[in-house]
């Protein structure tokens, strides 16, 4: 698994079959097996993708704080659909399952990067700056009271 | 033993079974998809559920071992309800094409469903359509049927040792099948149709050519390699319709090569199926008086005595009662020129154990190392070659080879191609003997392509010293082995069918011929040989196809093939066994120890046997072989002998190879099937382009 | 609510440093050699005493599944697995811990590691995980040359090695034969039990596998004490739990609490309560997706445990908490995550692979009333089809979540196929339902 993802990253982005087989070279096995592995996870790309790979996370929890807004905010500014890439091979917009950052809700991943805690308006901050060129800022932008501040545990522990 | 209530019946069952091994025991079947006891269990279509204390959920019965006081239920209704609903689920996105499914009739599915399964289904959404693959020439699929069992995968994973099956995608979207587009390169492949419990894998060149009930099933034995796996026939009205395996847990499993299963539309093209002779050049037909009678006229113009000019070579294909009365012909003509060895191998007759597979192919499972000598078990003998394979998944299994090299499924050391490495393991001078000493139980096999050579008979008897020297010889253990590739082979030696003294081999017959010494040539089926070299001589050629020997002969007698005639053959293993006509030879020819009697009687000779019957018992008088039926030597009452075979001499450095080339074109009858003829250009022709560079 | 005093997870906000140097502050890797010279056994008796159960959603106890792993050694390594590939919706408490807390882990790994006999642990975290494992790397990379973690650990004579494995995407890798299997580089489908993985687990070796807040609390509990654990919570659920509180609320938060927080007070204290107050409260889910959702007057009383939420045929999973107002379409929440069910199903038992495709389009149909009222029933039983019947729980977290739809919501489900019937019974929408679809 290690070795797809490197390769997917060598070869732009996805997998094309002579990475695979290269793969089942390397580790010395039959391609099928490659191929199996490759094709049961929803990271490895087996189609190209844009060179920003936006996933939009629209399971229950995102869905409940407006995730079909980012979808549309997406849609609307890149003007493609669901599984589509733009014409100059820049964005792919997708949608992802769970990405284990319910609190943070609406998430988006770009490629590694997890953008949290959007609204529409975000989002299309995201995409102007992402078109210009330039890096936009990940993680959340809303910042998060802390419910517990640090303490000295080792004094708590030893009145306990 | 653990002690184990099934439905209120305690039985007792061994260690290590599972729940389901267990209610089998108990008689009480359980129904089953994804398990089949010949593969590892995989438990993912969960028909097999069972209720088992104090499990308040069903358990896989198929994965779960016995223990001792474990109760099982398998008549409640929690467990009719499980059936029901993996049938259900199973159903949804199956199509319900029966009436157009080459499956019906003989499906798991269907069967399951009307023991088990509601009447109804309340899926009321469009079922799942995957698109089908391109397989090759041998197995047509239609995946929309594929219930993902795996069986397919875990076949070819497993025991065909060629990893090309498996599952992509998942959930819902997950596809059987080999992702990229390619043809199955497994000389096995077809038992992944046998193994696939619905209709998703089909024979292709089965596909819509009968329903299974019209079928006539005639058990019987395939000929096409030596190994003589146990084969059902399947005839329609007087016509092959398929070849399938049958249980021989000592021979085949439950398997048979693609050759066993997909040449039999040989036996529709290229058939002899009347008497013919030459006349001006150009064979005519004719009838069998003519025939005998033209015979006869020849063989009357010889001068002097006539044994000396008489010569007959029986093929691959030829049946040892067809030998047996041939060889009675040449007795009565004092001729002592006649060999059932056609590749010219140099077979020593006169030990029983210097020409067989001793170690019988259920024992392979037994040895702990093998040594491969001038042989590709997987192309000479697909059926053994996946023995060892078994065998070699066990572990604790060392295989060496000694010839040319070849992907055989699974890991060998390669050892050279060059006879004198034999010498050097002999001479401990090569690692490998290290490996020999240590070998509890070795064995070894010695390929025809070591033997067909010019010093052939030094490599039989430097194998002997081998086998001698590293004690693959022993009380209760005999690891030297001859892998056959002739049908016919073993059942010839068996019955004297070689040059008696003085007498003219293979190679001196056509010389012979060539040099006008021998002037009649009775080819019994013998097509593999260089027809070029029989010179002027009068050649008789008795068989069923229209192949090499044919062209040549001066005489042409319809014979029949394996499925049109009772008749015995002995494999590779020394095991005797015996054909049954499915359906009738075409024409007029006739089954071929018939002819031979009523030839010999043209000629004269009177034969004293007019029944088959009688002929089996003069074969037994012959060798006493014949009388057991189905018993490999390795477990014969009477011990074969080991005294010395071969001749001990210089071998020649040339590297050994292998008998079998085209694996799918071995004989007239592969020759003539089309089927075949697909696979040798979709296998065969690119496996040359490959070799060595595709690593 | 619990005093910080009582908290385990004191930097779970990242408001100070998560390396090494901060770790220490809070009292990480302290005396970590003195708990090891205590002995494997009394490890295991204190983390059974503690009554600490799996964080990662079943909620077995940890200290049995410990004692499970043989004592000697046949010749077979012991691994530890540490579970983080979490991807349960409604889940983000893994990621909290290894973003701002991850020597925690690290030290939690050691013990664990030294309790089960296991030299080398392996940490699966979820591919999407990618600054998260960085980050992660970086605080085993720190204890690695600490001399925390690797040879002689802690100069305890222990040697435990720590590996990061990145997933690619595929929530059944969570359930842990699974996980085990794509350890080993294959796909990441569930294995039958049994036998189970301290028997034969990675490679065929005896393993454990644990969660990582599981593992993340085990050096405090240690530290402390399996009493002072023993002492927060309630009955068969102790000590303090990492609680996700997401959707409707005013402040979506991770917050550790303890064991048995009402649910009402959960949500007001540390969420910023429900959004327009707890009147609009419509339905929550209280432990992740796969377990059934609560009508609003249930989550009036309720108490956030293991058993109180067994008593209301929910559970506590992984303790997430999906928190939904008036606003929400139900049956669209529901639906959404029958759509997750079907796309996550590995596709290799019959029940989890057909079955679920069907249970959503099923659902699809619900959710705009196109249906019969029988097939409500239909549908509750098919999902009680699947439920138990297949190879690991994916089938059951399935099935679970239209099972609490039905029994809680089934008026609004029936007054939907009503409502579509009328639509439909309206000429225009006839003439609209057989228009071509090309059009």
């Amino acid at each position: 698994m290690p070795l797809l993802t490197l390769a997917q990253s060598q070869a732009g982005g996805w997998l094309p079959q002579v990475a695979m087989d290269r793969v089942a070279e390397i580790l010395s096995m039959a391609p099928i097996r490659v191929y199996e592995v490759a094709t049961f996870y929803s990271m490895y790309n087996l189609a190209p993708v844009g060179k920003n790979y936006l996933q939009v996370c629209t399971t229950t929890p995102c869905w409940l704080r407006g995730s079909d807004k980012i979808v549309s905010s997406c849609r609307k500014i890149l003007d493609i659909g669901l599984g589509e890439t733009t014409k100059d091979g820049e964005f792919t917009l997708g949608e992802v399952e769970c990405l284990g950052a319910c609190v943070n809700a609406p998430v988006l991943m770009i490629n590694d990067d997890y953008f949290e805690d959007l609204d529409s308006a975000r989002m299309e901050s995201i995409l102007t700056q992402l078109k210009r060129g330039d890096k936009p800022q990940a993680g959340s932008k809303s910042s998060r009271r802390g419910a517990a501040l640090a303490h000295d545990s080792k004094k708590a522990r030893r009145k306990s | 033993m653990p002690r184990v209530t099934i439905n209120d019946i305690e039985i007792k069952v061994d260690a290590g079974l599972t729940v389901l091994q267990a209610c089998e025991v108990a008689g009480i079947e359980i129904p089953r998809f994804c398990y089949h006891e010949r593969l590892s269990i995989s438990g993912n279509c969960r028909m097999c559920l069972v209720e088992m204390e104090p499990s308040p959920r069903p358990i896989a019965s198929c994965a779960m071992p016995v223990t001792d006081g474990m109760v099982v239920r398998t008549n409640t209704p929690m467990v009719e309800k499980a059936r029901r609903s993996a049938l259900e689920f199973l159903l949804i996105n199956h199509p319900l094409d029966c009436p157009v499914c080459g499956q019906a009739g003989e499906c798991d599915l269907q069967d399951i469903t009307v023991a088990y399964g509601a009447n109804q289904s309340r899926f009321q959404e469009n079922k799942r359509a995957v698109p089908d693959k391109d397989f090759g020439p041998l197995v047509a699929s239609a995946m929309t049927r594929c219930i993902h069992c795996t069986r397919c995968i875990r076949f070819s994973t497993e025991v065909a040792g060629v990893e090309e099956m498996g599952a992509t995608g998942r959930g819902e979207n997950a596809e059987v099948g080999t992702y990229v587009e390619m043809a199955l390169s497994s000389e096995l492949s077809g038992n992944m149709i046998d193994m696939c419990p619905v209709g998703a894998l089909t024979s292709g060149p089965y596909a819509f050519s009968a329903r299974n009930w019209e079928l006539r099933h005639t058990e019987t034995i395939d000929v096409l390699d030596a190994v003589g796996s146990n084969i059902r026939v399947d005839s329609r009205g007087n016509e092959v319709m398929r070849v399938l395996p049958r249980l021989n847990e000592d021979v085949n499993e439950e398997w048979i090569s693609d050759k066993a299963r997909f040449a039999y539309d040989g036996l529709k093209c290229q058939r002899l199926d009347r008497p013919y002779v030459r006349e001006n050049g150009r064979l005519r037909e004719t009838s069998w008086d003519e025939a005998f009678a033209a015979i006869a006229d020849r063989i009357g113009k010889i001068m002097g005595a006539k044994g000396r000019k008489i010569a007959a070579i029986a093929g691959d294909l030829a049946c040892c009662e067809s030998i047996q009365a041939l060889k009675d012909i040449m007795t009565a003509f004092k001729s002592p020129h006649m060999d059932c060895r056609q590749s010219g191998a140099q077979l020593d007759p006169r030990v029983r154990a210097g020409y067989l597979f001793n170690t019988s192919i259920a024992n392979i499972e037994d040895a702990d190392l093998c040594l491969l000598i001038g042989s590709n078990p997987r192309y000479e003998a697909p059926i053994i070659n996946a023995r060892l394979r078994k065998r070699y998944l066990m572990g604790g299994f060392s295989v060496a080879l000694v010839g040319s090299k070849a992907d055989l499924t699974y890991s060998y050391e390669y050892l050279g191609s060059s006879p004198h490495i034999l010498e050097q393991i002999l001479s401990r001078s090569h690692m490998f003997a290290e490996l020999m000493d240590v070998a509890q139980k070795p064995m070894l096999i010695l390929g025809q392509g070591a033997l067909v050579r010019p010093d052939g008979s030094a490599v039989l008897a430097t194998t002997r010293n081998l086998a001698n020297k590293f004690g693959l010889v022993s009380h209760g253990w005999n690891g030297f082995n001859v892998l056959h590739t002739a049908a016919s082979c073993v059942g010839g030696l068996d019955l004297g069918f070689v040059p008696e003294e003085d007498g003219r081999n293979v190679a001196g017959i056509l010389q012979g011929a060539e040099s006008g010494e021998v002037e009649v040539v009775y080819l019994l089926g013998a097509d593999e040989i260089n027809t070029t070299e029989l010179g002027s001589a009068f050649v008789i050629y008795q068989g069923h196809h229209g192949d090499a020997g044919a062209a040549a002969a001066d005489v042409v007698l319809p014979g029949a093939a394996y499925t049109e005639k009772d008749a015995t053959y002995v494999s590779t293993e020394g095991r005797v066994q015996q054909t049954h006509l499915a359906v009738h030879p075409p024409g007029q020819a006739r089954p071929d120890w018939m002819i031979l009697r009523a030839l010999s009687h043209a000629l004269g000779k009177k034969t004293h046997y007019d029944t088959l019957e009688e002929l089996r018992a003069h074969m037994v008088h012959t060798n006493a072989v014949f009388a057991e039926v189905d018993v490999a030597a390795a477990n014969r009452t009477a011990r074969t002998e080991w005294t010395a075979f071969g001749t001990t001499g210089e071998m020649n450095a040339s590297p050994f190879i292998n008998a079998v080339e085209n694996f799918y074109m071995t004989d007239p009858i592969s020759r003539a099937s089309k089927t075949m003829a697909r696979c040798t250009n979709t296998f065969h022709v690119p496996y040359l382009n490959i070799t060595g560079t595709n690593g | 609510m619990l005093r910080d005093s009582e908290r385990i997870f004191t930097n779970l906000y990242g408001h100070s440093d998560w390396r090494l140097r901060g770790a220490r502050k809070r009292g990480d890797w302290d005396e970590t050699k003195e708990i090891l010279v205590r002995g494997r056994d009394w490890i295991v008796n204190e983390i059974k005493a503690s009554g600490l159960r799996g964080r990662g959603g079943a909620g077995f106890s940890t200290g049995m599944k410990w004692s499970f792993m043989p004592k000697g050694t046949d010749g077979r390594p012991h691994y530890l697995v540490i579970n983080a590939d979490e991807g349960e919706p409604g889940t983000c408490k893994d990621r909290e811990i290894i973003r701002h807390d991850p020597h925690k882990l690290v030290e939690g790994a050691l013990i664990a590691g030294f309790a089960t006999g296991a030299n080398t642990a392996y940490i699966y975290i979820r591919g999407e995980f990618h600054a998260e494992a960085l980050r992660l790397q970086f605080a085993v990379d720190e204890a690695r040359k600490a001399g925390l973690i690797g040879k002689n650990a802690c100069k305890s004579g222990w040697d435990l090695e720590i590996y990061l494995h990145h997933g690619a995407g595929a929530y059944v890798c969570g359930e842990e034969t699974a996980l085990l299997e794509s350890l080993e580089g294959k796909k990441g489908q569930p294995r039958m039990k049994p036998p189970f993985p301290t028997t034969v687990g990675l490679y065929g070796c005896p393993t454990i596998v644990n969660n990582v807040e599981t593992i993340a609390v085990v050096p405090e509990i240690i530290r402390r004490g399996a009493g002072w654990f023993a002492s927060l919570g309630r009955l068969k659920s102790t000590g303090t739990k990492l609680f996700c509180i997401s959707g409707h609320v005013n402040l979506p938060c991770t917050v550790e609490e303890e064991m048995g927080i009402p649910l009402r007070e959960l949500i007001e204290k540390h969420a910023g309560g429900v959004h327009s107050g707890w009147d609009n409260l419509l339905a929550v889910i209280p432990g992740g997706s796969s377990t059934a959702l609560l009508p609003k007057h249930i989550c009036d009383t309720l108490l956030m445990d293991f058993d109180s939420l067994r008593e209301v045929q929910s559970g506590l999973g992984t303790a997430g908490v999906i928190v939904m107002d008036k606003s929400t379409d139900i049956v669209r929440a529901i639906t959404r995550l029958s759509k997750f069910y079907k796309h996550e199903s590995c596709g290799q038992c019959t029940p989890c692979r057909e079955g679920t495709g069907w249970l959503w389009r099923m659902m699809e149909k619900l959710a705009v009333g196109d249906a019969r009222i029988e097939d409500i029933d239909i549908i509750d039983e098919v999902t009680r089809q699947i439920e138990g019947h297949t190879i690991c729980a994916l089938g059951d977290a399935a099935a679970w979540p239209i099972q609490g739809l039905i029994r809680h919501f089934r008026p609004e489900l029936e007054n939907r196929i009503a409502a579509h019937d009328l639509t439909i019974a309206t000429p225009a929408a006839i003439q609209a339902e057989d228009l071509p679809e090309a059009i």
